[in-house]
């Protein structure tokens, strides 16, 4: 599609969903959101940007193919599976770490769950592009 | 398979399997003295302790009477393809393989719960499916493994049932605990489970009428068939037969199924022995009638019978093994393996000679080798059988006799006749000593076990008897010398018998080649059936899959519809009006807008409104989602109709025009169709919501999420952490269908840039 005006607010919108994207699969564990809904917003913005601008210019943006993404995502995710093994429990058991007080509040919760929820993400992510590009190309 | 190309490569790797199949008979053989002593060592880890599945192992009389044959002449059969196989290509793939297949067969033989015997059992139809089809290159290869492949693996699956339905009726997967407990043989499933083990046992080690593939299975490279023949693979057969013997044997059933079986196997393969010119094919019907032989040994229940057996496994996989072997070395030196060309070769290869010479004595059964023994107690039990002598004995001694010829065959003429007109495609030259050493080694273990048979008896054949009937064992002993009997006179007849057959076979199997035209051959039967079963899949497939679309989408719906509505009208599960008091002109806003999207996707013919409607379908069930408080629903929902429409939209919007008037005569059935199934789903979803919500499962992760689980989102919690295995599968799926689609997507483009 060769619109300048989408492509303009194209750069800005993909960009912004990214943005987006990570902040929904960031607070995902305890308001709406998650690695699925991350995933699907941040693959609207490639997909978006790929309509606009091609999927040439969309592919060199991302750098990485996204089958690869995708491939990463599934073994990130089976790695946090894995990481139980360590502390010798069940596989998939979530694993936590709190750094600061947890009394007062506050403190950053580190957890292997959130890890395996970027899996999720980066599956969706890869999965949903590598498709839209697939289809623009071919057809 | 030829020799090899390049003989001046020796590889090293292959040691290793040569070092660890040695390593391992050592260690089996320092549970000896336990095993001797009358003890059994078992070790045992949980594998799916929930299930009963432990990964336990036995040693007792039988496993390790079979552990020793399968690690020992596998290091030999190791140390002997070093040199056979030097220098060919796939030398280090064939190594591993056969390293797969013996660590399998070990596992097989020595393992004691059902289910870990049968992913064993398995595992040495993969890797022998490998081995057979080693030549893959050659049609007659893949032919061969895919035969084998075929029906051991269909008897497989009938034993699975077999085993599972055993451990039910026990009550544990555990072998020593099944027989311990006995009582099989009264259970009302024990026909059913007979009848699937059987079906197992008689397809591995090729009995009639499954006997076809066996031979066919030569075309792996000679050291597989060596190994393959003489202590593995078909032996399993007759291993699980023996294993469960105590607890399936004793009725009519079992006595008179493995009788004829057995009894009839063992003829008509000696038979076709006689037939072969091919050396190595010769030898293969002979391992056919020693797996009837054990079999129909093992149908009897005397005392006799049940030393006869294990010592008889032990002969047949010495000479076996060497005899194989000793033709892979005729092969290497001559260049053939025809009996009609060989000849004179004893001075060229005097080593090979002596060799065969030994192996093919024990195969004859004179004394005094460990083979005159084995016949002896064969006879001997024959007399004692609990189905009919005469057939038993009979059986028996038309078998050793063609055996007899068979021997002088495979290891007299081509050595001591003397030699044709016709030259060998090689000049005869001996072996060198690592493929030597094996056959020589086994055939004068046949020697040695015959002078001393002490040796066998109070280490392997003493503790597997008894292991087979328990108290009332009543082992005999082996003896050169059992004085003036019956089963003197039946070795006397089997001899003059033998040696008749020896000197009229050429003009038997004149008359046997007479007469193969009339008889009916299973080898060509087993591709009129493939060949009928592929005519049958793609009828049903030319039926079911036309290559319409609209076929499919009817056909699926109309079978969701019937499977439903039937259902429904069986159950006589009529919901009651629900009432509709409560809802909000919002709600029912929600539903006209829904309606209206759904009947205009329908109604029009342009494809960039009916994407526009659908998505407002689309958008209407996630603001329902949204009003019912489910807002990742909502969200996921939203997002995925975004990227549907997207989808739909560079597909579809791309496509050329079609005409739909062509179509127009099935648009009254789809509406109706859609109509009745629209019908049926809301009455299920109505009936549904007049059952009370079991909603236990919710109240535990709303109660769970935050102490255990950390978080506040239930559902996302439940994604990532309470169910993560499920998130994880499904992620998988997400990973290929992406991956299959985009290969397909690019297979077709690369296919138009052709």
């Amino acid at each position: 599609m060769k619109s300048i005006i989408l492509r303009a607010g194209t750069r800005y919108l993909a960009g912004l969903l990214l943005l987006f994207s990570i902040y929904m699969l960031l607070r995902g564990h305890n308001e709406p959101g998650g690695g699925f809904i991350g995933g699907l917003i941040g693959s609207t913005g490639f997909v978006l940007y790929a309509i606009a601008c091609g999927t040439k210019d969309a592919r060199s943006a991302l750098r990485l193919s996204p089958q690869n993404i995708a491939m990463a995502g599934l073994g990130i995710a089976l790695l946090a599976g894995l990481m139980a093994a360590l502390f010798g429990d069940a596989l998939f058991t979530g694993q936590w770490l709190f750094i600061g007080d947890r009394e007062s509040g506050d403190y950053i919760p580190l957890s292997s769950v959130l890890v395996f929820d970027i899996g999720v993400y980066l599956v969706v992510f890869g999965s949903i592009i590598a498709l839209v590009f697939a289809m623009e190309e071919e057809i | 398979m030829s020799a090899p190309a390049d003989p001046a490569r020796k590889p090293i790797g292959g040691l290793v399997p040569t070092a660890l199949a040695a390593g391992l008979f050592t260690w089996f053989a320092t549970f000896l003295p336990e095993v001797a002593a009358g003890e059994v060592v078992r070790l045992a880890w949980d594998w799916v302790p929930s299930m009963g599945i432990a990964l336990s192992f036995v040693f007792d009389g039988l496993s390790l009477t079979f552990a020793l044959l399968i690690s020992g002449i596998g290091a030999l059969v190791f140390l002997y393809s070093n040199t056979y196989l030097a220098g060919y290509k796939h030398f280090g793939r064939f190594m591993w393989f056969l390293t797969a297949f013996m660590l399998a067969m070990l596992g097989l033989v020595l393992a004691d719960n059902l289910i870990a015997l049968f992913v064993f059992w398995e595992l040495t139809t993969i890797t022998s499916y490998l081995l057979i089809g080693f030549g893959h290159e050659t049609t007659n290869g893949r032919r061969s493994a895919l035969q084998a492949l075929f029906v051991t693996g269909a008897g497989a699956l009938a034993l699975l049932a077999g085993l599972i339905l055993m451990g039910l009726e026990a009550g544990t997967f555990e072998i020593s605990e099944i027989l311990a407990q006995g009582g099989l043989q009264e259970s009302e499933l024990y026909v059913p489970i007979l009848i699937l083990v059987l079906a197992g046992a008689f397809t591995k080690s090729a009995q009639f009428p499954f006997h076809f593939w066996l031979p066919n299975a030569m075309a792996a490279p000679t050291p597989v068939s060596a190994f393959l023949h003489s202590a593995t693979m078909v032996k399993a057969g007759v291993y699980l037969m023996a294993r469960l013997y105590p607890g399936l044997s004793g009725t009519d059933a079992w006595i008179w199924t493995l009788t004829i079986a057995g009894g009839f196997t063992t003829v008509f393969a000696s038979v076709l022995a006689v037939k072969q010119t091919d050396l190595k094919q010769t030898l293969a019907y002979t391992t056919l009638m020693a797996l009837g032989t054990l079999t129909l040994i093992l149908g009897q229940a005397g005392g006799y019978s049940m030393t006869a057996f294990v010592t008889f496994l032990v002969t047949h996989s010495l000479y076996k093994a060497s005899l194989f072997l000793m033709i892979g070395c005729v092969d290497y030196g001559t260049g053939t393996r025809d009996a009609d060309v060989l000849g004179g070769l004893g001075r060229r290869m005097p080593v090979t000679a002596a060799a065969a010479g030994l192996a093919a004595l024990s195969m004859a059964g004179l004394p005094p080798f460990i083979g005159f023994i084995a016949k002896e107690l064969a006879y001997a039990g024959a007399l004692e059988v609990p189905s009919s002598v005469l057939l038993v004995a009979g059986a028996s001694l038309a078998a050793n006799a063609l055996m007899f010829a068979v021997a002088g065959i495979v290891a007299f003429k081509p050595f001591w006749r003397p030699a044709g007109g016709t030259e060998t495609p090689r000049t005869p030259k001996e072996a060198p000593w690592p493929m030597l050493f094996g056959p020589l080694l086994l055939a004068v273990l046949g020697l040695v076990f015959g002078l001393t048979p002490g040796l066998l008896q109070g280490t392997l054949v003493n503790p597997t008897v008894i292991g087979f009937m328990g108290e009332a064992a009543d082992p005999k002993t082996l003896k050169l010398w059992a004085g003036v009997n019956v089963p003197l006179f039946l070795s006397l007849a089997t001899f003059v018998l033998g040696f008749l057959l020896y000197v009229v076979h050429r003009a038997f199997r004149a008359a046997l080649n007479g007469m193969a035209p009339a008889l009916p051959n299973f080898d060509s039967m087993w591709d009129k059936f493939l060949d009928g079963l592929k005519g049958f899949a793609a009828w049903q497939t030319r039926v079911i899959q036309p290559g319409i679309l609209r076929v499919y989408v009817f056909a699926t719906f109309t079978t969701v519809l019937v499977a439903i509505s039937g259902t429904m009208i069986v159950k006589g599960a009529v919901p009651a009006m629900p009432d509709l008091s409560d809802v909000t002109w919002k709600n029912w806003a929600l539903v006209a807008l829904l309606i209206v999207g759904a009947v205009l996707t329908c109604l029009t013919r342009s494809r960039i409104t009916a994407m526009a409607a659908l998505g407002v379908v689309g958008i209407g069930v996630a603001i329902i989602f949204i009003t019912f408080s489910a807002p990742d629903v909502a969200i996921t929902q939203l997002l995925v109709e975004t990227l549907v429409i997207v989808l739909v939209a560079v597909a579809l919007l791309r496509l050329p025009t079609l005409r739909l008037e062509g179509d127009a005569s099935w648009r009254p059935l789809d509406a109706a169709l859609s109509a009745a199934l629209g019908l049926t789903v809301t009455l299920v979803l109505l009936a549904v919501l007049e059952t009370p919500l079991d909603l236990r499962l919710t109240e535990y992760f709303e109660a769970t999420s935050w102490p255990e689980a950390f978080g506040r989102n239930i559902v996302n919690v439940i994604l990532v952490d309470f169910r993560a295995l499920d998130t994880f599968g499904e992620i998988a799926v997400v990973v290929i269908a992406a991956l299959s689609a985009y290969a397909l997507l690019r297979t077709t483009s690369e296919r138009k840039d052709v």
